[in-house]
């Protein structure tokens, strides 16, 4: 098992998406088909752009196991109020700075939970949020 | 009779593109060879994450960092910004430490696209 763990700067735009690259690196290295790459890549990214575009800061960890991807996402933020509509495409509560930079269409967590096999939100208001994704490494699809 | 030219004669590298369309390369030159295999016009960030395929040339106005992230991660052959978009030595920086071709345009999406649709 390939354990990897990146930080994540709250509000620093200019190093989103590096934390994404790295475990992008590693997964070739590895040999995981260039698809499922892809699939994780979309969902890391993802992820990590909502930790710099709401929280303070945060971390990734990922656990590479023969038959998986295990992705932990944690941050320290405001939380999600309402996961329900969090969920719903289109859906965002990104600030016009945010938007402009062509963030924020509320494609982030509808594009994450169709690139994942598994997708907890665990979050709690004025505290923050933990992401809980599985990719299955299944060659078949 | 069509004639039957062989794939590999097909591929259109960015370089071809950038002569044929006229267009401006602002970073990336050590991968011009890039073979363009289609295109994608947005500037939502997580539809180019959702919806672009790796060899894509994406038409965009967004030249911050983080087009070079996306186009990095997406494995895309290049970045086209329009309506004369220069971007910052910061991006270009960091687009020519990544490899990523960053091309230019003065003409606006839908006409630049247009030029290039049937080139690829």
């Amino acid at each position: 098992m390939v354990k990897l763990r990146y930080e994540i700067e709250g509000g620093n735009f200019d190093l989103a998406g590096t934390a994404s690259s790295q475990v992008k690196k590693v997964l070739k290295q590895l040999n995981i088909s260039q698809l499922l790459i892809k699939k994780i890549v979309v969902a890391l990214y993802e992820s990590e752009v909502n930790v710099v575009a709401h929280a303070y800061k945060g971390h990734i960890e990922v656990e590479i196991h023969p038959e998986r991807v295990d992705m932990k996402i944690t941050d320290e933020g405001p939380g999600i109020p309402d996961v329900e509509s969090a969920m719903k495409a289109g859906f965002s509560t990104a600030s016009q700075k945010v938007r402009e930079m062509g963030f924020g269409a509320g494609m982030g967590l509808p594009n994450i939970k169709k690139n994942t096999d598994y997708l907890k939100i665990e979050t709690v208001v004025g505290k923050g949020t933990t992401l809980t994704m599985t990719k299955k490494l299944d060659y078949a699809t | 009779m069509t004639p039957i030219v062989p794939k590999e004669e097909q591929k259109m590298k960015v370089s071809e593109l950038v002569e044929k369309a006229g267009l401006v390369v602002f970073a990336g030159e050590t991968a011009v060879a890039n073979e363009v295999t289609g295109g994608y016009v947005s500037d939502l960030l997580s539809d180019v994450m959702a919806n672009a395929r790796e060899g894509d040339i994406w038409i965009t106005l967004q030249s911050h960092m983080n087009t070079i992230a996306v186009a990095s991660l997406k494995d895309l052959a290049a970045v086209l910004l329009v309506n004369g978009i220069v971007p910052s030595a910061e991006v270009i920086a960091r687009a020519n430490d990544e490899g990523i071709v960053v091309l230019g345009t003065g003409e606006a999406a839908f006409s630049i696209t247009g030029k290039i649709y049937p080139l690829i």
